[in-house]
């Protein structure tokens, strides 16, 4: 770079002496994250088969497809509404391709070929919708991801060769291979663990790679990045092919957790519930989607009981996670992560930002 | 003008830009009616007229931010009417913008680093720059032309007005530049940054042409060897600094019209 080529006269420190600027994990230097990597590995010794399967791989699974969605908005500024319909596509090729009760639909191919089909065919129609989305910017774009979603479900509800109607696809075959049924209790824990460790890691790293710093470049300043070189909407366009692969590992691993998908479970509702999840626990880091999803899931399973034990109808959860959003958004645009970040920091010396993903 | 005579035959003839009867039309208003400009390789060029003569419209239009409703614009003889403002800028185009246009939620370094990565290979790719990555050195040596190496790891919605203006020019030096679009890079800065913004200015490599939108004649007349008026979204007259600054018409007009 010799292209300015005036010396530096106000240089308080020496270019040479700091280190070109290279973020590592911030994660290797936490103990708490280390506590709750070491939680997660032994979970299995140390909660019921109930919460293992109802409470912690659900909170992962719908961590993982709202971490979808955290990539999109937190970095790519593009607040997606397709993303639990994306999943809920994998989760209905998986079926249609895989083994399931409907034999005159299930085309009965193996698990280890029609996933990777259920993902590269998910990863095609997110990347479908998200082509569409990127023309527009804001409302505009939750409208349109939010009628690809609508019209997903009432598609479903209606079409019987593909879809089978309202009565979606029972019995899905989940894999069983090395003598292993991947769908008993502790293997699919550690599956549903390792995949969303695995996308954890990815969106994490990317989020400091040129094609995420690129992303949250066309967040702050989309001109700007065209003034730059960027071709703005191919960046959003490959944002959504990714953010669909993540999604459709979500709903792969969805449709093997319930072992069925219906229209049900690719509801407007459903879609909206990824939003309530993403924003709740935050949207600015990996980690919040996950938090989010676990407050969700806590709160479904047991203020049910609780709402019923009261003589109120058990579906009222509902009320509480809308209170409690409104609570979050109302004391921190940050979600929880930033409520907790708060806390951290009160008291403590100011300390530098530029933390993780964009500070 | 020896100096600028000599700096010029070194970058050889031809047009580095050439715009040949550009308009631009919001809804039924011109803002840009007919406007013909060539600037040679190399050439420094102020653009003075009063608040909607059309100035920052004219760099938008060679941009492509907003695209030239009719008339073409060739760079460096080629034809980017039609072209997206990213296919400019990896011709070698650059700008600054009027109001700092810079990504608040990165840090200085990230804001240099983009820029040095929207002009070569590489902008989706998924694997972090390593500690000695080209691009990383070429932002950290643009990051220090500027004056920002103490606050390089600072996030910019944090930085003081005049640093953010130190950044806006380094982002648009970037990369290899043959042409350059200053609009008011001095609009808020205090005297000393802009002896600073001066330096900066004549102190780019001889090859590097640019036009500068400035109301400040300190600063405009101190870094250009051409100026063009503008009018109500015309070119008004061209010409060197001091026929401009003489020429009577000009002064009624602009200089003493009572402006600012």
């Amino acid at each position: 770079m010799s292209l300015v080529t005036h010396d530096a006269k106000v240089q308080l420190r020496s270019p040479a002496a700091a280190p070109p600027t290279v973020r590592m994990w911030p994660e290797i230097n936490n103990p708490a994250a280390w506590a709750v990597a070491v939680i997660l590995l032994i979970m299995p010794l140390i909660a019921s088969k109930f919460f293992l399967i109802e409470i912690f791989a659900t909170t992962l699974i719908l961590g993982t497809i709202a971490l979808s969605l955290m990539f999109l908005a937190g970095y790519g500024g593009m607040v997606s509404l397709m993303q639990l319909t994306i999943a809920g596509f994998a989760g209905y090729m998986v079926a249609v391709f895989g083994v399931s009760g409907n034999v005159n639909i299930s085309l009965g191919w193996p698990w280890w070929l029609a996933t990777p089909v259920a993902l590269a065919l998910a990863t095609a129609f997110g990347t479908l919708g998200g082509a569409l989305a990127v023309r527009t910017e804001g409302i505009y774009t939750i409208m349109i991801t939010l009628a690809i979603g609508a019209a997903f479900y009432y598609f479903t509800n209606q079409n019987w060769a593909i879809f089978n109607g309202h009565t979606g696809m029972n019995n899905v075959a989940t894999p069983m291979f090395w003598g292993v049924d991947w769908r008993a209790d502790i293997p699919f824990y550690y599956v549903v663990l390792g995949t969303a460790a695995l996308c954890y890691f990815a969106v994490e790293y990317i989020s400091r790679a040129p094609f995420g710093l690129a992303l949250q470049g066309v967040r702050d300043n989309p001109r700007r990045m065209a003034a730059l070189g960027f071709n703005v909407n191919a960046h959003r366009v490959a944002a959504y092919a990714f953010a669909s692969f993540v999604a459709g590992l979500g709903g792969v691993l969805q449709v093997w957790n319930y072992r069925q998908i219906s229209p049900g479970s690719v509801g407007v509702e459903r879609c909206i519930d990824i939003l309530i999840i993403a924003v709740v626990g935050g949207i600015t880091r990996a980690v919040g989607p996950f938090i989010g999803a676990l407050i969700f899931v806590l709160l479904r399973t047991f203020t049910l009981d609780f709402l019923v034990q009261l003589g109120l109808d058990g579906n009222r959860f509902r009320l509480l996670i809308g209170l409690g959003f409104l609570a979050i958004v109302f004391w921190s645009s940050d979600g929880v992560i930033g409520l907790w970040e708060h806390w951290r920091q009160r008291g403590a010396t100011p300390r530098q930002t530029g933390r993780g993903g964009h500070g | 003008m020896d100096s600028v005579a000599q700096r010029l035959s070194l970058v050889g003839a031809g047009a580095a830009l050439e715009l040949r009867g550009v308009t631009r039309m919001f809804g039924a208003l011109a803002a840009l009616t007919d406007v013909t400009i060539t600037v040679r390789p190399g050439e420094r060029r102020a653009v003075l007229g009063s608040n909607g003569a059309g100035k920052t419209t004219l760099f938008n239009c060679i941009t492509g931010d907003f695209p030239a409703s009719s008339g073409t614009i060739r760079f460096f003889g080629e034809d980017i009417t039609h072209f997206p403002p990213y296919e400019r800028i990896r011709r070698g185009l650059r700008r600054t913008y009027q109001i700092s246009a810079l990504f608040t939620g990165l840090t200085v370094q990230d804001n240099v680093y983009l820029a040095c990565r929207g002009v070569s290979r590489g902008r989706f790719s998924l694997l972090r720059p390593r500690q000695n990555d080209a691009l990383v050195h070429a932002a950290d040596t643009l990051v220090q032309a500027v004056h920002l190496s103490a606050v390089k790891d600072q996030r910019v919605a944090e930085l003081a007005h005049g640093q953010q203006r130190q950044l806006e020019i380094a982002l648009a030096l970037a990369g290899a530049p043959r042409f350059i679009l200053f609009d008011e890079p001095a609009a808020g800065l205090s005297p000393g940054e802009r002896l600073e913004l001066i330096e900066i200015l004549t102190s780019l490599p001889a090859h590097i042409g640019y036009i500068i939108i400035e109301h400040d004649m300190d600063v405009a007349l101190r870094v250009v060897e051409s100026v063009t008026m503008m009018h109500n979204g015309r070119i008004f007259k061209e010409g060197l600094p001091r026929e401009i600054e003489s020429d009577p018409e000009v002064q009624e007009l602009y200089l003493g019209g009572g402006h600012e």
